[in-house]
C-alpha cells in the first residue's frame, strides 16, 4: 500500500533520476531517501567534475552497489555496521597533527545508522538492483583460484605495497584505505579483480592508485583476498 | 628571422617548448596533495602520515630541502607517474599515471617545490 507521502517521495526520486522500484513496502522509499543524503545513488558523472569534488563526498557512492557487494554481507552489515575505513571515507578530514606525526581523529568519524532486519533486507534488495558497471566486471573475466597464503601475502605487501594503505589483518597495514581482511565476504569476486586492475574506471577520483598492474598480479591479489579472507573467518 | 624560426622548429621537435609551456600551478597541486598524498606523506608533507606505522620504508619528507633539491623535476614526475620502483625507490610509492593528467603531475611538482624550498 503506497500512501500519499510515499507517492510524493517516489515522484521526487523519479524526477531526480533515481531508479525507483515499485515496492510493496513503501517505507523503502524513505530508506532510500535517507541513504541518498550521504551516498550517491545515481551516477554523478565524476569525469565532468574536478578532482576536488572528492573531498566533498560524505560517503562512498552506491550507484554501482549491485556490481560491488555481496547481498548476504550487505544485509548483515546494515544491521550491525562496523567501520570498514579506519580513517573514514575522506581521511584528510580526520587527521590530527602531532609531534611524532599524524594520527586519526577517531572522535570525528561518523557512525553508520543500524537498520532493522526487515529494512536491511529491503535496502539490500534495492541496492543490489543498481548495476551500471556489469561490463567492467565481465571484462575482468576473473575466475577465483588459490595460491599459498605466503605468496599472496608477499604479493600484497612486499611486491606491490598494498599494505601501505590497506589492512589485511586487524592489526597490520595502513589505515587510509578500506580494510581488506573482510573483503572477500563483502565484495563480489569480479568487482575485486576489476577494481584492482583499473580503479579509475569505477571512480575517476578514487584515492586508489591505478598502479599499472599486469593481469597475473591482479589475479594473485584477488586470490590472496580470497585465501586471506577465508582464513580470517 | 630565419634563425629564430629554425630554432623554434628544432626546440618544438625536441620537446623543449612544450615542456616550457607546462608550468605547474602550485595551488592546484596543493589541493591534489591534500586529497591523494597526505595519507602517507603527512598533512604538512613531512613524511609522517597516518599510514606509516607498519611501513618498512618511510615516505619522502617533502619539506627536506636538501633531499628535494637533489631531485630533478623529471625524477619527481617519474616517481609520481610510474611509482617508486621506476626511480629505484620503494614499491610503497605507487604509480599514479592513470589517476592524474600530465598537467596535474606538473601541478603537484610545482607544489612540492613550494613546500620544500620556498617556505
Amino acid at each position: 500500500m503506497i500512501n500519499h507521502r510515499n507517492w510524493v517521495l517516489a515522484v521526487t526520486l523519479l524526477l531526480a533520476g533515481t531508479p525507483y522500484l515499485v515496492l510493496a513496502d513503501s517505507d523503502v522509499a524513505q530508506l532510500m531517501a535517507d541513504c541518498g543524503d550521504c551516498h550517491a545513488l545515481n551516477n554523478p558523472n565524476y569525469t565532468q567534475q574536478s578532482a576536488t569534488e572528492r573531498k566533498n563526498r560524505k560517503a562512498p557512492p552506491l550507484f554501482y552497489a549491485g556490481n560491488k557487494f555481496n547481498r548476504t554481507w550487505l544485509v548483515a552489515w546494515l544491521q550491525n555496521p562496523e567501520r570498514i575505513r579506519p580513517a573514514g571515507y575522506y581521511p584528510p578530514a580526520h587527521i590530527l597533527r602531532g609531534a611524532d606525526g599524524d594520527s586519526v581523529d577517531t572522535s570525528s568519524l561518523p557512525e553508520h545508522t543500524a537498520l532493522s532486519a526487515a529494512d536491511a533486507a529491503q535496502t539490500a534488495d534495492y541496492l543490489m538492483s543498481l548495476k551500471p558497471f556489469t561490463s567492467l566486471v565481465e571484462a575482468a573475466a576473473y575466475e577465483p583460484g588459490t595460491l599459498s597464503w605466503k605468496m599472496g601475502n608477499l604479493t600484497f605487501g612486499k611486491f606491490n605495497g598494498c599494505d601501505a594503505c590497506h589492512r589485511d589483518a586487524p592489526d597490520y597495514g595502513g589505515t587510509s584505505g578500506p580494510e581488506l581482511y573482510t573483503a572477500w565476504a563483502r565484495l563480489q569476486p569480479g568487482f575485486i579483480a576489476s577494481y584492482i586492475a583499473d580503479p579509475v574506471a569505477w571512480d575517476p577520483h578514487t584515492l586508489m592508485p591505478g598502479n599499472s598492474l599486469n593481469p597475473e598480479v591482479v589475479k594473485k591479489l584477488a586470490d590472496y583476498l580470497k585465501v586471506n579472507g577465508e582464513d580470517f573467518k | 628571422m630565419n634563425k629564430i624560426f629554425l630554432m623554434s622548429v628544432v626546440l618544438t621537435i625536441s620537446g623543449v617548448l612544450p615542456a616550457l609551456g607546462n608550468e605547474g600551478d602550485p595551488d592546484n597541486g596543493n589541493a591534489l596533495y591534500e586529497i591523494y598524498c597526505t595519507q602517507c606523506h603527512g598533512i604538512s608533507g613531512d613524511g609522517k602520515g597516518i599510514n606509516i606505522a607498519d611501513m618498512s620504508v618511510l615516505p619522502r619528507d617533502h619539506t627536506d630541502k636538501d633531499e628535494m633539491s637533489a631531485r630533478t623535476d623529471e625524477e619527481l614526475m617519474k616517481a609520481i607517474k610510474h611509482g617508486g620502483k621506476s626511480v629505484n625507490k620503494s614499491v610503497l610509492m605507487p604509480a599514479w599515471d592513470s589517476n592524474f593528467s600530465d598537467q596535474q603531475v606538473d601541478d603537484l611538482v610545482a607544489y612540492l617545490r613550494q613546500i620544500c624550498c620556498t617556505n
